[in-house]
C-alpha cells in the first residue's frame, strides 16, 4: 500500500482503510499553494511579526519518526506538541482518537506536523514521504522538525499552503523551539491559577493566558497520555508515560481503602458532634463555662478540620485537596507530638514529683502577693499613700487572698488526679495539652484576676467621679441627650459639695492608681503568659505542613512561574530554549495556604489598648469565636 | 557573538557588561558587579571579634567568644546568600518575553519571568540620589484597567552612574550600562523591529 491519491485527500475524507506507511511513494503530491480543501485547515488565524514557537516535550527528543500531535494556539503563534504518532497507523484512526481526546478533556487537538529523526546518513525519501503527509492532515502552519541521529543539530521549518493576507510575508515562519518537561508541566500548578472561564460552556477550550496555556492544554490532554507502548492500541504514541504508565501501589491501596475508612470516620465524627450539640449543654453555668475555656475552642477546631478531611465528597479543585492534606499532616504532628510528650511524662514517672510541687508553689506565690500587700499597705517606693484607704484596700486583698489559700489546700488532695488526666489527654494532641494548661494558669491565678477586676472598678469609678466633678468644677455638665459638654448653672451649696468630693477624690487618687497599676501589671504578666501559649498553638494549627515538604521535595508541583535557558547554539539553526519552572518561594507558600486558625488572638491595637489602660476599662485579652464586637 | 564592555559604578567598584546575540530573536545582557573584597571583609570580622574580646575581659564569660565566632560565620553565610549579587542577567526573547536573573555570591539563582503580553512599555526613569541617576525599568499592564499601569519593575538594581558622558571609545569609566544597553540596542544595525518597538523615550511616555 502506498500514499493516498491526492484526489481523495482533497476530499477531506482521508482512506479509511488505507495504512500509511514509510516507504518509496509513487505519487507524490507537491506541495503548491493552493486554496485549501474544505474543513480543512484549523486555526488559520496568525499574529503578523510573532515568531512561531514550538514547545517539543524532552521526552520526544529521542522518538522515533512520525506525526507530531498537539494543539495550535493562534493568539501567540504557538505550538504545544504533545506526542508523536508512529508509523504504521491509520489516519482514521489518529483522527478518531484525537477526537476522543478533545470529548474527555475540551481541547481542540490537531495533527501539526511531522517529526523525523534520521538515523543513517541520507534518507531523503523520508523526507519527501513526510512532506507528502500535509495534505492528509492539513494544518496552517505545517510543522517540520528535524534532527540528526546523536547530535545536537536541529531543523525546523513551517510552512503555509494559504495565500498570506499580506503581500512579502513569507511562506515559512521563523521557528523557535522551546523544549520542556511533560511529567513536570502535567504534575504542576501556577500559582495564581488562570482564572478560566466556565467550561460547560460548548466546545470552546477556555483559553488562559501566555504560558498557563501550554501548562493548561498538558494538563487537560491526560486522556491521551494514557496508553503506553505495551498497549496494543491502534495507534502507537510516543510521550512521557510511553515506556510505562506510571503508578504506585501504595497510592493505589490507599485510594481502595480510603472510601470505607472516610465513611466510618464521618459517622464516628457526626456521633460526637451530635453529642456535643446536645441541650444538656445549653444549659447557662456550663455554656459560659465553656465558651471560656480555650481547649473547648480547640476540641472544637479540631472536630471541624477532621469532619472536613474525612468528608465522603471529593475535593473539588487542587486547592482544597491541598487544604485536606494540610489539615491531615497538622492533625497527625499535632498527634505525634503529643504522644511524644506523654511518653516523657510517663518515661520517668513525673507527674508524681509534679503535682508535688504545685501546691508549694502555689504558697510561695501567695506569699509574694502578700508581702507585696504589705510593702503596698506601708509606703510603697517612698510614696505617702492615704493610710486609712491604704489599710482597708490592703486588708480586703489579703482576706481574699488567704480565702485562696485555702481553696488550694483543700484541693490539694485530687491535683495528681487531675493532672493524671491532663497527661491523658496529650494523646489527643500536644494543642490540647497546650490548652489546658492555658487554662489551669488561668485558674490558678484567677485570684489575680479578681485582684485585678476590683482595682480596675475601683479606679475607674474614681476618674468618673472625678472627670464629673471636674466639670462641674468649670460650671459645665455632660448632656446626655445631645452627648455633649454644655455648661450649667450650679447652685452655691452644689458648688460647695461638689468641690469637696473633688478634692477629696484627687487626694485618694495616687492611693487608687498605684493599686490598680500593681494589679494590673500582674494581670498583664499572666495574660502574656498564657498568649504564648495561643501563639504556639496557633502555630502548629495554621502552619501547612504538606505544602512546604512539598516545595521542598517536588519543587515542581508548586509554580510560580517559568524560567528559560538558551540551549546550545549554531548560526543558521533554530534558537532552542529549555523551559524549566520557577517553584514558589516559601514564603508565599505559607501564605497562600495557611490554614484558618482558631481566631483566640488578642485583638486590640496598641492605642486602644492604652486608652483602655488609662480610663480603667477591663481588657478581654481573647474574643471568643462568635462573641460580638465590643 | 559576545561583547564585553567595562565600566564603574557609583561606589567605584567595576562593573563589566557582556552582550550575547544569539539569534534575531533573543539576546542577552549581564551585569557582573563588583567582588566582596578581602579588605571589608578582614576588617568586619576584626571589629566584632575586638568587640566580643573586650566582653569577655568584663564578663569573663568564654560563652561570648563562641557566639561571637557563629554570628560572625551565620552572618556571613546570610549575607552571602541574600544580599550579595554578583551578577545579574537580562535576557529578551522576541514575543515570549523578558527574563532577569540574580545570582548570589553563593550560587543562588532568583529568576523572574515577564511574559511579552504583559510588558506594557520599557522606559528610562530618572531618580534623584545625591545626584541624578537614571535606571531602566518595565512597565506592566494592569489586567482590571486597559489604560493602566499595574507595576514598575526596575531591570537592573545595581546602581549607575549617570546619562551624562558621551561614548567615547577612548574614555572609559563614565558611561552607564544601562546607556550603553540602550545605546547600542538604539542604533545598532541587527537589531529586530520588535525589540525597537519596546523602547520609547521618556518624552512619548509623559
Amino acid at each position: 500500500m502506498g500514499l493516498v491519491s491526492r484526489g481523495a485527500a482533497a476530499a477531506g475524507v482521508g482512506a479509511a482503510s488505507a495504512v500509511v506507511r514509510p516507504g518509496p511513494p509513487h505519487a507524490v503530491p507537491h506541495p503548491i499553494p493552493t486554496p485549501p480543501p474544505e474543513g480543512a485547515a484549523l486555526g488559520s488565524s496568525r499574529v503578523p511579526g510573532m515568531v512561531l514557537k514550538a514547545f517539543f516535550p524532552t521526552c520526544c527528543a529521542s522518538a522515533d519518526s512520525g506525526l507530531l500531535v498537539g494543539r495550535w494556539v493562534p493568539e501567540q503563534s504557538s505550538a504545544v506538541v504533545l506526542a508523536v504518532v508512529h508509523f504504521p497507523f491509520i489516519p482514521l484512526q489518529v483522527k478518531e482518537l484525537l477526537a476522543q481526546v478533545h470529548q474527555a478533556g475540551r481541547v481542540g487537538l490537531a495533527v501539526l506536523g511531522t517529526w523525523c529523526h534520521r538515523r543513517q546518513e541520507a534518507e531523503e525519501s523520508l523526507g519527501h514521504f513526510l512532506e507528502g503527509l500535509g495534505t492528509i492532515f492539513s494544518h496552517e502552519p505545517w510543522l517540520q522538525l528535524c534532527r540528526e541521529q546523536g547530535s545536537k543539530l536541529w531543523s525546523c521549518k513551517a510552512t503555509r499552503r494559504q495565500v498570506p493576507p499580506c503581500p512579502g510575508a513569507p511562506y515559512e515562519d521563523q521557528v523557535m523551539l522551546v523544549f520542556y518537561d511533560q511529567r513536570k508541566v502535567l504534575l504542576s500548578q501556577l500559582h495564581p491559577p488562570a482564572a478560566l472561564p466556565d467550561c460547560l460552556a460548548g466546545d470552546a477550550a477556555p483559553s488562559a493566558g501566555g504560558l498557563a496555556a501550554v501548562f493548561d492544554t498538558v494538563a487537560r490532554s491526560e486522556a491521551l497520555f494514557r496508553s503506553d507502548r505495551f498497549d496494543d492500541g491502534p495507534v502507537r504514541l510516543s510521550h512521557w508515560q510511553s515506556d510505562g504508565v506510571e503508578a504506585s501501589i501504595l497510592a493505589e491501596l490507599a485510594k481502595r481503602a480510603s472510601g470505607p475508612v472516610c465513611v466510618l470516620l464521618a459517622c464516628l465524627l457526626s456521633l460526637v458532634s451530635a453529642a456535643s450539640a446536645c441541650r444538656l449543654f445549653k444549659l447557662w453555668p456550663l455554656s459560659f463555662v465553656w465558651s471560656k475555656l480555650s481547649v473547648c475552642e480547640q476540641l472544637r477546631h479540631r472536630l471541624e478540620q477532621l469532619t472536613l478531611v474525612f468528608s465522603t465528597q471529593k475535593a473539588e479543585n487542587p486547592t482544597q485537596l491541598m487544604r485536606k492534606a494540610n489539615v491531615l499532616v497538622s492533625v497527625l504532628l499535632d498527634v505525634a507530638l503529643g504522644l511524644a510528650l506523654l511518653s516523657w511524662l510517663r518515661g520517668k514517672d513525673r507527674i508524681g514529683p509534679l503535682a508535688e510541687a504545685l501546691v508549694p508553689v502555689a504558697d510561695h506565690v501567695a506569699e509574694e502577693l502578700q508581702h507585696l500587700l504589705q510593702w503596698l499597705m506601708g509606703a510603697p517606693a517612698g510614696l505617702k499613700m492615704n493610710r486609712a484607704l491604704d489599710q482597708v484596700l490592703g486588708r480586703f486583698f489579703l482576706y481574699h487572698l488567704h480565702l485562696w489559700i485555702s481553696y488550694i489546700h483543700l484541693m490539694s488532695p485530687f491535683i495528681e488526679r487531675i493532672l493524671w488526666h491532663v497527661g491523658l489527654s496529650a494523646c489527643l494532641g500536644l494543642t490540647v495539652a497546650l490548652s489546658i494548661l492555658s487554662d489551669i494558669i488561668a485558674l490558678l491565678t484567677f485570684h489575680i484576676y479578681c485582684f485585678y477586676v476590683y482595682g480596675a472598678r475601683l479606679y475607674c469609678l474614681k476618674i468618673c467621679g472625678l472627670s464629673s466633678l471636674w466639670r462641674l468644677f468649670r460650671g459645665k455638665k455632660w448632656n446626655v441627650l445631645r452627648q455633649r459638654v454644655d455648661s450649667c448653672s450650679y447652685d452655691l451649696d452644689q458648688l460647695f459639695i461638689g468641690t469637696l468630693l473633688f478634692t477629696i477624690l484627687v487626694f485618694l487618687l495616687p492611693t487608687t492608681a498605684l493599686y490598680y497599676l500593681v494589679f494590673t501589671l500582674l494581670r498583664l504578666l499572666v495574660v502574656a503568659v498564657q498568649g504564648l501559649m495561643h501563639l504556639l498553638v496557633d502555630l502548629i494549627n495554621s502552619l501547612p505542613l504538606y505544602s512546604l515538604g512539598l516545595r521542598l521535595c517536588r519543587p515542581y508541583r508548586l509554580a510560580a512561574g517559568v524560567k528559560f535557558r538558551v540551549l546550545e547554539h549554531e548560526a543558521g539553526r533554530p534558537l532552542r530554549l529549555l523551559m524549566q519552572i520557577n517553584p514558589l518561594p516559601y514564603g508565599r507558600v505559607v501564605h497562600t495556604y495557611r490554614l484558618p486558625s482558631c481566631g483566640c488572638h488578642p485583638t486590640h491595637p496598641w492605642g486602644s489598648l492604652c486608652r483602655k489602660l488609662f480610663f480603667g476599662e477591663l481588657i478581654y485579652p481573647w474574643r471568643q469565636r462568635g462573641d460580638k464586637q465590643a | 557573538m559576545e561583547d564585553e564592555r567595562s565600566f564603574s559604578d557609583i561606589c567605584g567598584g567595576r562593573l563589566a557588561l557582556q552582550r550575547r546575540y544569539y539569534s534575531p530573536s533573543c539576546r542577552e545582557f549581564c551585569l557582573s558587579c563588583p567582588r566582596l573584597s578581602l579588605r571589608s571583609l578582614t576588617a568586619v570580622t576584626c571589629t566584632v571579634w575586638l568587640a566580643a574580646y573586650g566582653l569577655f575581659t568584663l564578663c569573663e564569660n568564654s560563652m561570648i567568644l563562641s557566639a561571637a565566632i557563629f554570628i560572625t560565620l551565620l552572618g556571613l553565610l546570610g549575607y552571602l546568600h541574600f544580599v550579595k549579587i554578583d551578577q545579574e542577567t537580562l535576557l529578551i526573547i522576541d514575543s515570549l518575553g523578558i527574563q532577569m536573573t540574580s545570582s548570589y555570591a553563593s550560587g543562588k539563582e532568583s529568576t523572574t519571568f515577564i511574559e511579552m503580553g504583559k510588558v506594557k512599555d520599557v522606559v528610562i526613569n530618572e531618580a534623584i540620589y545625591m545626584k541624578v541617576i537614571y535606571y531602566l525599568c518595565i512597565l506592566l499592564k494592569d489586567p482590571m484597567e486597559p489604560h493602566g499601569i499595574s507595576q514598575v519593575v526596575p531591570v537592573f538594581q545595581v546602581s549607575t552612574e549617570q546619562l551624562s558622558k558621551v561614548f567615547s571609545p577612548k574614555k572609559i569609566c563614565y558611561l552607564s550600562p544601562f546607556s550603553a544597553f540602550l545605546l547600542l540596542l538604539m542604533f545598532s544595525r541587527n537589531v529586530n523591529s520588535s525589540c525597537q518597538d519596546y523602547l520609547r523615550t521618556p518624552d512619548s511616555y509623559f
